[in-house]
């Protein structure tokens, strides 16, 4: 019975915890976040094949045969599905990001409150949001990746780079889950997510040229699309995919540098507002 | 034990270490040759201009059980968290484990076993994958978690739900099974914020019956409760706590003595009689309580007090003489019941 105190056996003590986020404390988040999703493992790799298949069925071989046939000067020669899986990728894993970054995080904080559990022990604050961030970006690059093959599956990606098209829609999704990570450390109740998915997130679902080139909007409407995370990474990937980043490459440092930007200003947000929910109880 | 620590603690670490059969420091005499587990002088939580903690002393010894007993609001829970490093102090000194909360956190929680007012267990895994997880938020290596789990699964009799999850558990279980997890990490202090609150009387029974085991092996266990049966049966000292202060300090029997009689006569009358009673009871025992369902006569002889209370003619309906308990104490430290 030596787990119930009194004989303590030093060898076996837990060691020591250093002060300060690192790996060996953020990683014990991390397999928290993986032991759970064990269970949900088959319906979630399911769902990933799903979507792209749906989405690029409907729309790229649906839609895209009308738009394919109006011979759209804006496409230059692309196919509509050639056009659109970049935009799909990027916005799919955005909203991948947005809502791992929502319910499953309140969950945590709020409903079965199993990082307030970690909280009592030798793991801080700092090592909950880390490790969330990163079993968000690794969720993240299974849709990703999962998508990126069903693209090319479907022969609608025109170069190699695609396989830096994933780890690009990753930045992206992040530079969505880290800033809504901050925002819903400061929340009780889901009430706000609905809003915020309805007026935040599937705008920009719509208008960050995923389903058509920014160009086709109002030129007054055009600036606005940098100002969405989301055209920074759907342009990013379907450079990518479409080899054509090699002619504006400065662009696509940028389109990255903007992502990175977001994503760290969220972490260090999430950072504060995550300590205070937890001291806060 | 890193030598950190160790230079942190200095020679106080190795009396600090929980005893399995020896006789708890408590026992000899506060302070006899240990530094406390805890110290807290001055003590004060604020949220805002609301000072939920106000200014509290008390040391904690190895070996002890020591509780915090008050009613809702009283500042319990806010003085758990603080000792418990997940609610950093507005005021005052606190050390733990010799360490200071402050800068110390998770070295102070690598050691606490901490039972939360509200479970927090993981509903989405199994019995046993709730120990191994937390276990693993130690640092443990996976191998040691297993051994512990079935051990401590064994412990708080949960062995044949080890693979089920914990959704559907009795409250009861869920309370068990919290502290199981809270012993994974061997502790040497365990925080214990309203260990039975909200259970039926069986299952408080067998959660004493655990944590009564615990001290038996030489556990420090803190606790807080509003009842004042666990109070009695669990704590070898405790603080009466009341809106954010402490009132009282002692052992349940020094308190019952220093504020209460050896008996209590309680008097219930049919509705509407003890209103017409003012002045009645005068001089029948040491000290009245007139609560608004039945009178308390305090005096060493209850059977005494009825007795002259007959020959007032004085004509209860029910009649009870019982020993003093810590609900006397409460009420009279505060004229006021702890559960309303
Ligand atoms: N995070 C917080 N923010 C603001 N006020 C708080 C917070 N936590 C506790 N309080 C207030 O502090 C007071 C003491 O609360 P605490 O939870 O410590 O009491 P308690 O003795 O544990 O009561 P109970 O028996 O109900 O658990 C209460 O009035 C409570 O409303
Ligand atoms: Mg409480």
């Amino acid at each position: 019975m030596s787990a119930i105190a009194g004989a303590r056996d030093r060898r076996t003590t837990a060691p020591l915890p250093p002060l300060g986020s690192s790996w060996s404390t953020v990683r014990r988040v991390v397999e928290h976040r993986a032991l759970q999703y064990r269970r949900t493992f088959r319906a979630s790799i399911f769902g990933s094949f799903g979507i792209p298949v749906l989405f690029l069925t409907a729309m790229g071989f649906g839609l895209g045969g009308y738009v394919d046939r109006s011979q759209d000067a804006v496409l230059h020669g692309l196919t509509y599905l050639q056009f659109l899986a970049p935009g799909l990728l990027a916005a799919t894993v955005m909203q991948t990001g947005s809502f791992e970054a929502s319910f499953p995080i309140l969950g945590g904080l709020q409903w079965n409150k199993v990082f307030h559990a970690m909280f009592a022990t030798p793991i801080q604050p700092s090592d909950i949001v880390f490790g969330n961030v990163i079993w968000i970006a690794l969720r993240l690059a299974l849709v990703g990746a999962v998508f990126a093959f069903v693209i090319v599956l479907f022969g609608a990606s025109r170069s190699a780079l695609v396989v830096l098209a994933v780890p690009c829609a990753v930045l992206t999704g992040l530079a969505f889950a880290t800033p809504m990570m901050a925002f819903t450390a400061t929340q009780r109740t889901p009430d706000r997510f609905a809003t915020l998915f309805r007026f935040g997130v599937t705008p920009l679902f719509l208008f960050s040229g995923t389903f058509f080139p920014i160009e086709s909007l109002p030129s007054f409407l055009q600036p606005v699309a940098w100002l969405s995370p989301l055209w920074h990474g759907v342009d990013l990937c379907r450079q990518l995919m479409l080899g054509t980043v090699g002619d504006t490459p400065l662009l696509a440092v940028i389109h990255a540098l903007v992502l990175i930007t977001i994503t760290v200003i969220g972490v260090a947000v999430a950072m504060r507002t995550v300590e205070a929910r937890l001291v806060k109880g | 034990m890193s030598e950190t620590n160790v230079a942190a603690s200095g020679a106080s670490v190795e009396p600090s270490q929980p005893r399995p059969t020896a006789e708890p420091a408590a026992r000899r005499g506060p302070g006899a040759d240990a530094a406390p587990l805890i110290h807290a002088r001055k003590l004060t939580k604020r949220f805002g201009e609301f000072t939920a903690v106000d200014g509290v002393d008390f040391d904690v010894q190895p070996g002890e059980a020591f509780g915090f007993l008050g009613p809702n609001g009283a500042g319990k829970t806010s003085t758990m968290r603080m000792i418990g490093c997940t609610s950093p102090i507005s005021d005052g000194e606190l050390s733990v484990l010799d360490m200071n909360p402050r800068r110390d956190g998770p070295r102070i929680r690598a050691r606490l076993g901490v039972v939360p007012q509200h479970d927090t267990l993981d509903n989405e895994l199994t019995v046993r994958e709730n120990l191994l997880i937390y276990g693993r938020y130690f640092g443990l290596p996976r191998e040691e978690c297993a051994r512990r789990a079935d051990e401590l699964l064994d412990f708080v009799q949960l062995s044949d739900r080890g693979k089920d999850l914990v959704e559907p558990l009795s409250g009861g279980m869920k309370r068990r099974l919290t502290i199981a997890r809270s012993l994974i990490n061997e502790p040497d202090l365990m925080l214990l914020d309203e260990p039975t609150t909200g259970l039926d009387p069986q299952a408080r029974h067998l959660l004493w019956d655990r944590l009564y085991r615990l001290k038996q092996r030489g556990v420090t266990l803190v606790l807080t409760t509003h009842y004042m049966d666990e109070a009695e049966q669990l704590c070898d000292r405790l603080v009466v706590m009341d809106k954010a202060k402490i009132v009282a300090e002692g052992s349940p029997r020094q308190l019952i003595e220093r504020y209460s009689t050896k008996e209590v006569a309680e008097f219930r009358f049919a509705p509407g009689i003890q209103e017409t009673l003012d002045g009645q009871f005068d001089g029948l025992a040491e000290r009245i309580e007139r609560l608004p369902d039945r009178v308390l006569l305090y005096a060493d002889d209850g059977e005494d007090v009825v007795a002259s209370a007959r020959s007032r003619g004085l004509h209860p309906e029910t009649v009870l003489v019982r020993r003093s308990t810590l609900e006397d104490v409460f009420l009279r430290l505060t004229g006021r019941s702890l559960i309303e």
